[in-house]
């Protein structure tokens, strides 16, 4: 019997309760004895030298503590903000890395870049000192167009062309000979628009030293504190890793965003240690929109080859990708091994080859952003089939289901260095049909155009690499870390449990969750079971959450960490019923000695091990707490089916999302309320890139969609009641059969929205965002 | 925001004098623009003058063929009134609900945001604004871009409206901040037809190549073809204006379709 609450339950939220009631602990709502406030000067100029800084008046304004500039930063040892992943160039070169500064010492290069840091006793008496800081810039020609960025001025005195590497996968002569016999070939140039991801809590951090311990605490906004105290020690140059702690308490929302270590914090906690003060910042949202690392971007060309009956043969695809002014911390990653290597989609499309060449540009950074390459590789290869289905005239399901990789096929290796583990891909397809009554769509569109409006309908099949990642593979490609995960099984002295993950939850529900494996794995109350997390004073070395990894692969570590528990509870068991231990298995919470009725409860072995009356110490240690490291053998390969429905009014441009089914295959589900409310989160971000949010910069680099007066955020109204199910082919490799669910709203949505939207216009392509002016020019014609 | 001294006067007269002696000083109402703005550093009065304590400034009454809304009427208390519905529709599509609760019609038509849209209510309606020192025509109180025929230190008192025999407003709002991008009403008060427009230009005005097409003959179609002139209008990131142009053919078009 499965615990009520186990895996499969959709069980109520633990975290709710003190979210919706205004109790949780953000870093904002924190405070230290001794506060002070740190407020950050940011470039007004998109690209500029620093000739001088003038801190006295800063300095002597009221209330002002301390300033600080790039150079203080650079005189005290701290080093440059790295970029975690090693891409290689087709030559075999390295990736050229810019200098990255958290405080701008010679020169600045986006709008918004940190330049000096005020420390005030207030907020405003550090704003007030912020203004009165006297900068002298010399203004230089700012690089802001992505297309044309490698031929204008050169940013970075190391970085010829602005290229910071021109990559490629796939078997470049395979693919051109694949296109050389097409009967068919789909040509489509796609732009994949810029996003900012505005997580509802901005960023924020507290660094406090502690002088008596020589130690530095660090409150952050991070999705993956670890990394951030590993950088921030062997990296930056802050503290060394043991005399450092960071601590994420309750995060209102990552997206990827918050996996970075970005200049603030770093020059929160250096600051705390110099000026022997806490030292809070909070990030205004005007700072969130110029400073958090920014979602896209790219320019791409790409082609598919197809054969007389509509089968794939080849794909060629060119990008170029947008790093921003620097690189983030995993942005080289985003565009090569996050993309290219998901080209292959759900289709046996035998020959791909992939280039991407990165750019450089006085914008801010760019890195992963909720899905991080997999939206944008989706987006390439579902609009290409989409596409190519209406130029041969053939159904865009049936096109689909002509290039499937069957069930019988996996395990599928790719030609883009991935081998798919399991799938169904044509189960989520007519499950999806079935769900948007694909027959009836002709008489929909009949009544729509009734009415004046024009209806369209789009797919898109997505898959995605999520459970990031095995670290050999990871590493061999380029990480700079490894990309396990670490779960401790804690349980008490009276049987309750409580568990230490590595991974972090800013949204994802793992207090309810995790627990939700507790209770089926060891048969304790869901109640009886606390999930801590967040906190690198409290759990082993972790990477933290991010592309879809937390249950895969954090949960998998709490997995073997029960089987261990139970190993042990298994030995203890047999010397208090004078068993073997191999005849004492564990059911539903009870150790029972086979065919027999001796048993133990869960309860009274976890007494027992910690009042070890009974058994050998010398043989077996008191206590009955275990940590174990999970590193995953592969990926997992959630993947689905979505179908957008859109009503366009050709009058004024405006799209309707009228319909949205999203059928998606993650494996076995633990919580399908959960699961069902990351869908739903996913596809509000998916079909918000498609028809509503745009980062947009001028000419000369000034951030135009800087506010939520500018940049559209999709918002209930803007959407469906969503139709939301599931299919199952339990992952192979992982103990739980899971496979993630966090990205795939995002990853596979887009691409079905504007397949819609342009099958309403009778249009190949439109640009995104679609709103309603750019619809209704390209109704027009234009 | 910077530091101001903060006043709340009971009476006109002691607000006026209040500014006339204030280094700089500003009214605040609703302070939905006001509050956001010294948030966020962009003004920086010395005085910040209440209104809120003056009584007598709220509330809406009718008499005979005009509507007094005073102008610290929220616009909460509009969009649930119920002598002109197109107003009352109007005043219930401003922003969202915290937005209606605090913000005023004295206060908005005093800012004249471009997008506001109010504007076009005074435009349409026959309006007649009653400020501290004089009454002045809806059609002359909107003068351009955040500029109104209001003098220094003036105070908009009420505003009262001609009670149409039909009017309905049409909104295309902006899909970020929901401010109008264009928003029309048309109205018909005994034998003219009125069309106010807001969002498209400077400040909200009176399409008179509309109001004659329609004049003439009261049907949707009457406004195809009508010549919009977009020289003057506003372009920005989401309309540009010949789009905005077509924007208010297309909202004048749907106005008097919901009116015949």
């Amino acid at each position: 019997m499965a615990s009520q609450n186990g895996i499969g339950a959709a069980v109520k939220r633990k975290e709710d309760a003190r979210f919706i009631t205004g109790m949780g602990r953000y870093t904002d709502d924190l405070g230290a004895h001794g506060q002070t406030y740190a407020m950050f000067a940011r470039s007004p100029h998109a690209r500029a030298k620093i000739v001088n800084i003038d801190t006295a008046a800063a300095a002597a304004t009221d209330g002002v503590v301390a300033v600080f500039t790039g150079a203080d930063l650079k005189a005290d040892g701290i080093g440059d903000l790295p970029c975690g992943w090693l891409v290689k160039s087709k030559d075999g070169s390295d990736m050229i890395q810019p200098p990255h500064p958290p405080i701008a010492v010679d020169a600045v290069n986006y709008v918004g870049e940190p330049f000096a840091l005020v420390i005030g006793e207030t907020l405003a008496a550090a704003k007030n000192g912020a203004e009165a800081l006297s900068v002298d810039f010399e203004e230089l020609p700012a690089v802001v167009d992505l297309a044309s960025a490698a031929r204008t001025a050169q940013i970075h005195e190391t970085v010829p062309n602005n290229q910071c590497y021109d990559w490629e996968l796939g078997d470049k002569a395979a693919t051109d000979a694949a296109f050389e016999k097409a009967h068919h070939v789909t040509r489509m140039d796609i732009v994949n628009n810029r996003l900012i991801p505005n997580a509802i809590e901005p960023r924020a951090a507290l660094g406090e030293y502690d002088a008596a311990a020589g130690s530095h605490t660090l409150h952050t906004t991070s999705q993956n504190p670890h990394l951030e105290r590993l950088v921030l020690a062997a990296f930056v140059n802050v503290a060394p890793e043991a005399k450092l702690r960071v601590i994420s308490p309750d995060v209102g929302g990552g997206f990827g965003s918050k996996i970075f270590v970005y200049a603030e914090e770093t020059a929160v906690i250096w600051a705390a240690g110099k000026t022997r003060r806490p030292v809070k910042w909070t990030a205004e949202r005007s700072e969130s929109f110029l400073a958090d690392a920014h979602g896209r971007d790219h320019v791409t060309h790409a082609e598919l080859a197809l054969a007389e009956d509509g089968e794939f043969l080849g794909l060629r695809v060119q990008t170029i990708a947008n790093m921003g002014a620097y690189l983030s911390t995993f942005a080289s990653s985003v565009p090569t091994y996050l993309y290219g290597t998901l080209m292959a989609g759900q289709y046996k499309t035998p020959a791909i080859y992939v280039e991407v060449q990165s750019l450089f540009t006085n914008t801010a950074p760019v890195d992963a952003y909720r899905g991080a390459g997999r939206p944008e590789a989706t987006f390439v290869v579902e609009r290409l089939v989409e596409t190519a289905a209406r130029e041969i005239g053939m159904d865009a399901t049936d096109l689909r289901r002509r290039n499937f990789i069957q069930p019988t096929d996996f395990p599928y290796e790719t030609p883009v260095a991935l081998t798919y583990d399991t799938g169904d891909y044509e189960a989520s397809l007519d499950k999806a049909l079935a769900h948007v009554h694909y027959a009836a769509f002709a008489q929909r569109r009949d009544a729509s155009e009734a009415a004046g409006k024009k209806r369209g309908i789009g797919f898109s099949c997505y898959i995605e690499a999520c459970g990031l990642a095995p670290s050999q593979v990871a590493i061999s490609l380029g990480a700079g870390v490894g990309l396990f995960e670490v779960g401790e099984v804690r349980v008490d002295v009276t049987g309750s449990v409580t568990v230490v993950t590595g991974s972090h939850s800013h949204g994802q529900s793992h207090e309810t969750t995790f627990a939700q494996i507790i209770s089926e794995k060891l048969g304790v109350p869901f109640e009886n079971v606390t999930v801590l997390h967040g906190d690198t004073g409290r759990s082993d070395y972790a990477l933290g959450t991010y592309g879809s990894r937390s249950l895969a692969v954090g949960g998998s570590a709490i997995v073997k960490a029960t089987d261990k528990i139970i190993a042990k509870g298994k030995k203890i068991a047999a010397y208090m019923l004078d068993a073997n231990a191999d005849d004492v298995e564990f059911e539903d919470g009870s150790f029972n000695v086979t065919d027999s009725n001796q048993s133990l409860t869960f309860a009274e072995v976890a007494f027992a091990a910690y009042v070890p009356a009974k058994y050998p110490l010398d043989e077996l240690e008191p206590g009955l707490s275990e940590k174990a490291f999970y590193d995953p053998p592969n990926f997992t390969y959630p993947a689905g089916a979505h179908v957008c429905e859109v009503e366009v009014d050709p009058e004024t441009g405006v799209v309707e999302v009228v319909q949205f089914v999203a059928v998606d295959d993650f494996g076995n589900i633990v919580n399908p309320m959960v699961v069902e409310g990351q869908v739903h989160g996913g596809l509000a971000q998916g079909i918000g890139q498609a028809l509503l949010e745009h980062g947009v910069y001028d000419d000369t680099g000034q951030l135009l969609s800087g506010s939520y007066m500018d940049y559209t955020m999709p918002r209930a109204d803007d959407l469906p009641s969503f139709t939301v199910d599931t299919t199952t082919t339990p992952c192979t490799h992982n103990p739980l059969g899971v496979k993630g669910c966090g990205e795939a709203g995002a990853i596979g949505s887009t691409a079905a929205v504007i397949n819609a939207v342009t099958d309403a216009l009778g249009v190949a392509s439109i640009a995104m965002p679609a709103t309603p002016e750019t619809v209704w020019r390209t109704a027009r014609g234009e | 925001m910077y530091a101001f001294n903060y006043h709340k006067p009971a009476s006109l007269e002691e607000a006026a004098e209040l500014m006339a002696n204030a280094d700089d000083g500003a009214y605040l109402s609703g302070g939905m623009t006001l509050i956001p703005t010294l948030k966020q550093r962009l003004a920086s009065p010395s005085d910040v003058i209440d209104l809120s304590g003056i009584e007598g400034l709220s509330g809406l009454s009718l008499d005979g063929n005009r509507l007094h809304v005073g102008a610290m009427t929220r616009h909460a208390d509009v969009a649930a009134s119920t002598a002109i519905p197109a107003l009352a529709d109007l005043a219930g599509r401003i922003g969202d609900a915290h937005v209606r609760n605090r913000g005023t019609l004295g206060g908005s038509i005093a800012n004249s945001d471009p997008a506001a849209d109010y504007p076009a209510a005074v435009a349409a309606l026959d309006a007649t604004v009653h400020t501290n020192k004089r009454s002045i025509a809806g059609g002359e109180f909107f003068t351009g871009l955040f500029e109104t025929a209001l003098a220094e230190g003036e105070i908009v008192k009420s505003v009262d409206f001609c009670v149409p025999d039909s009017a309905a407003y049409e909104k295309f709002p902006n899909p970020a901040s929901r401010y109008a991008v264009v928003g029309v009403m048309v109205a018909r008060c005994a034998d003219a037809v009125c069309v106010g427009v807001t969002g498209a230009g400077a400040c909200a005005f009176r399409a008179t190549a509309l109001e004659e097409a329609l004049s003439a003959d009261f049907t949707p179609g009457a406004t195809d073809g009508v010549a919009i002139d977009d020289g003057d209008f506003n372009a920005d990131l989401h309309a540009s204006a010949e789009y905005r142009a077509h924007l208010v053919a297309v909202l004048t078009k749907r106005a008097v379709a919901r009116l015949i």
